[in-house]
């Protein structure tokens, strides 16, 4: 049964992404009074993207073509870990929050170097600028796992998406400082306003798409997949770590499906919208926000070791 | 010492053809005493063009506003050069010789410009242009000005870029994140205007002259067709002069509505950008409604203008004003009170006052810095000659800055459209050139800043040489020293707020 469940997860998580983020962009065009492309056009997108010859630079080696297929694969395998509909998939027994920070940390990896590869200067650009956002947006991830994990002292996943469904703790201060931390910590890891700007043309600003600037055709379906993935990564594991409630457990409930698409739909809305409010900040900002981040995950572990009321 | 320009240069040969202001000519041992004088007194080169056998210079005492033409003839290929002195001649010199084979004799640059060794001839416009060689450098061989020192890396863009935008190349030399030097690379979008005007009669000329940067159609087409009527000694009448100025104002408010929108839009702040289209497109359905073209195409001509507007369509323009005010104002509120813009836009891409006057830069990126130069107020043509209105002027000469100026524009222009048709004379709208000789020059405030367009006609009447010369001449290198110190991801920022064109200093 829990394989079904996982095998339906890993299904519906990647036919689910590009709709997901075609609504962040539907919704953002909406909230700007313009038409908009439909929400589905990223499904569009992917297939032009796949069904033209990509180009490779002379100068790039074999990495190059491997990262598109290597950082898909990464950023999957850690979407199946995290919690969706259901809580008891094998996949997200199999690591924990700790392993997932890791993978998503290997595929950001991956992808700098691609963006090295080709020796291209707004590959560098892209790629420093990608692992300076890294070096501080993984701390603060990992103090909010730790906050969690003080509270309901496990770091696996499925584990504290059950403790919280069976056992509510109520609204803490710790746990409403982690929200913020891991919000912060979303929209630098998903390169969105403030921190880059996924519709830019500009390539002197962009960060991750300067990147994979480069990239074209089914190389580029792949990354833009991955991306698109990620957004998805990060949606579930926000909901698994806060709002689990309607998380199916071991017994799928008829909901539970509903509930969880109707979950990715808000935060997409959500962040639309806050990304309509905003403009980019300077690349010198950066520490400044993600330490906040970091500052606030600090807080909310070193709360729960003064008071467990907290 | 107290020369003002107008006195220094009367004991020279006055050319009497020209007009409105005097053309001096000088022998070389004559300029070269002008360009010393140039070094310490306060006038301001509004450009530098050549011509088969002369070099011909506009200049205005900056303190008295008188505007002068000298002229010095080209003995044996070369002449001395005005760069050391004004900075502004460096591009405008390398241009000569790169269209006409003229040498400068101690030019500060003598790098190539427009000739990036593509061209089939070398100086095409002289008389005896030459075959480039098949080993020519190409623009690939280009010397970039060096930049050493530990831990400096380079930074090619362009000329292709990721966005549907103008050609350019630009070299940065960074530091990490931060701007150790930029050096900008143009050209790509040379297309021989002033060749082609070479033999057309005024009219077909002004077409061309309309397209040399289409953003300013109307105030490229207005400040040819002002030059091709001082020279040919005719004046339009009057409704014509005020259908153009508000075809001018309507232009100024499309584009500055268009540049606020797009600055903000860099820094991803799409709300700005999609307001902003709005009211620009607004603006360019009511240009199309009463003139016929949404950017204004073809709609100068000389000697008038090419149609006339009714009872209806003046009320077209009236709604649309009316529009646009509200509108605008609560947009600004927007502007003004975004936290995240302010910390982006401010402090950004500054510009000195000093550098401003020393390049004698004008529109937003002189009024940002303190340098009140507007072609409307500074000689003012018919009908702005009747006409007041409030010069915005900021002294921080930053993004910032370069914006208010814009917004301040906006709202001037806003009530110079309904003073305009409030004021619209009646009468014709054209008259006909006649076919006479002469020299004409025109300043023109466009969108941008002023643009000088001097004209030569022949005496069948038809242009023997035209240089029309763009407002982004005395911008583009002050963009260079903007972004020194910035940081790389500021530069989109900065180059959208000073937004020179790229097709107007290619020609």
């Amino acid at each position: 049964m829990t394989v079904i469940a996982q095998v339906v997860h890993l299904v519906l998580i990647v036919a689910l992404a590009p709709a997901i983020t075609g609504l962040v962009r539907w919704v953002k065009a909406r909230a700007l009074g313009r038409a908009g492309p439909a929400p589905w056009q990223p499904y569009r997108d992917l297939r032009r993207l796949m069904l033209k010859t990509p180009i490779v630079a002379e100068t790039s080696g074999p990495l190059y073509t491997a990262v598109p297929y290597l950082q898909l694969a990464a950023i999957w395998l850690a979407a199946a870990m995290v919690p969706a509909f259901t809580y008891d998939l094998p996949l997200a027994q199999a690591g924990d929050l700790i392993v997932l920070a890791g993978i998503l940390g290997l595929s950001r990896f991956l992808l700098a170097l691609a963006g090295l590869d080709a020796g291209t200067a707004f590959g560098g650009i892209g790629s420093s600028r990608e692992l300076m956002i890294g070096a501080l947006a993984e701390p603060a991830m990992l103090l909010v796992v730790f906050t969690v994990a003080v509270l309901v002292h496990t770091t696996s996943l499925p584990a504290i998406s059950a403790h919280f469904i069976a056992q509510p703790v109520g609204l803490r201060v710790s746990l409403g400082m982690a929200l913020v931390a891991i919000v912060i910590v979303a929209v630098a890891e998903n390169g969105r306003i403030p921190i880059d700007n996924p519709a830019t043309h500009l390539e002197l600003t962009m960060v991750h798409e300067a990147m994979v600037l480069d990239y074209s055709g089914r190389h580029l379906a792949a990354i833009e997949l991955a991306s698109m993935l990620k957004l998805v990564v990060w949606l579930s594991l926000i909901q698994a770590l806060f709002v689990p409630f309607g998380m199916a457990g071991a017994a799928l409930t008829a909901l539970a499906l509903p509930i969880f698409v109707a979950k990715l739909a808000a935060g997409a809305v959500a962040l639309a919208l806050f990304e309509v409010g905003i403009a980019k900040m300077r690349v010198f900002r950066y520490p400044e926000f993600l330490g906040g981040a970091v500052v606030l995950g600090m807080l909310a572990t070193i709360y729960l070791y003064v008071s467990h009321g907290f | 010492m107290a020369d003002d320009l107008l006195t220094y240069l009367a004991p020279a040969t006055i050319v009497t053809w020209h007009r409105p202001c005097t053309r001096f000519e000088l022998d070389q041992p004559a300029w070269r005493l002008l360009v010393e004088r140039m070094a310490e007194a306060d006038w301001s080169l509004l450009g530098l063009w050549a011509d088969v056998d002369w070099i011909h210079m506009a200049l205005r005492d900056e303190v008295e506003g008188g505007v002068a033409v000298a002229s010095v003839p080209v003995i044996d290929g070369r002449y001395p050069a005005v760069s050391p002195v004004r900075p502004g001649a460096i591009r405008l010199e390398r241009v000569i010789r790169d269209l006409w084979g003229h040498e400068a004799d101690g030019a500060v640059d003598t790098r190539p410009w427009l000739d990036h060794g593509r061209w089939p001839d070398r100086r095409p416009l002289s008389p005896h242009p030459v075959a480039t060689p098949p080993d020519a450098p190409t623009a690939e061989a280009y010397a970039f000005l060096p930049a050493t020192g530990d831990g400096l890396h380079q930074v090619p863009v362009g000329p292709i870029h990721a966005g549907i935008i103008e050609p350019g190349h630009f070299r940065f030399t960074a530091n990490g994140e931060t701007v150790v030097r930029l050096e900008a690379r143009l050209g790509w979008l040379h297309k021989g205007i002033e060749s082609l005007m070479q033999g057309l009669a005024p009219a077909d000329a002004a077409r061309l002259a309309c397209r040399i940067s289409g953003d300013s159609a109307v105030a490229h087409a207005l400040a040819f067709a002002r030059a091709a009527e001082a020279a040919a000694d005719i004046r339009p009448p009057p409704r014509a002069d005020w259908l153009r100025a508000v075809m001018a104002e309507l232009e100024r408010i499309a584009n500055h509505l268009g540049d606020i929108g797009a600055i903000c839009n860099d820094v991803a702040y799409a709300f700005m950008s999609a307001e902003c289209g709005v009211l620009r497109e607004r603006c360019l359905r009511a240009a199309a409604a009463c003139f016929g073209h949404r950017l204004m195409f073809d709609r100068i001509v000389p000697g008038g203008v090419a149609g006339d507007i009714d009872a209806d369509q003046v009320g077209v323009l009236r709604r649309l004003v009316h529009g646009i005010r509200p509108a605008f104002r609560k947009l600004i509120d927007v502007y003004d009170n975004q936290a995240s813009l302010a910390d982006r836009l401010v402090g950004t891409g500054t510009v000195r006052p000093e550098l401003v006057h020393r390049f004698a830069a004008g529109g937003f990126v002189g009024r940002a810095s303190l340098r009140a130069v507007d072609a409307r107020k500074a000689a003012p043509y018919p009908p702005y000659d009747k006409l007041d209105w409030p010069i915005p002027l900021f002294g921080e000469g930053d993004v910032n800055a370069r914006v208010w100026v814009r917004i301040r524009e906006v709202e001037a222009s806003l009530d110079l459209i309904d003073a305009l048709l409030d004021g619209l004379p009646g009468g014709p709208i054209a008259v006909a050139m006649p076919a006479r000789a002469g020299e004409g020059l025109a300043l023109v405030e466009g969108f941008r800043g002023e643009i000088m367009t001097w004209v030569r006609l022949d005496a069948a009447g038809r242009v023997g040489r035209c240089h029309p010369r763009d407002p982004s001449w005395f911008q583009w290198p002050l963009l260079e020293a903007a972004i020194e110190g910035n940081i790389i991801a500021d530069f989109p920022v900065c180059n959208k707020s000073f937004n020179c064109s790229y097709a107007g200093v290619d020609l």
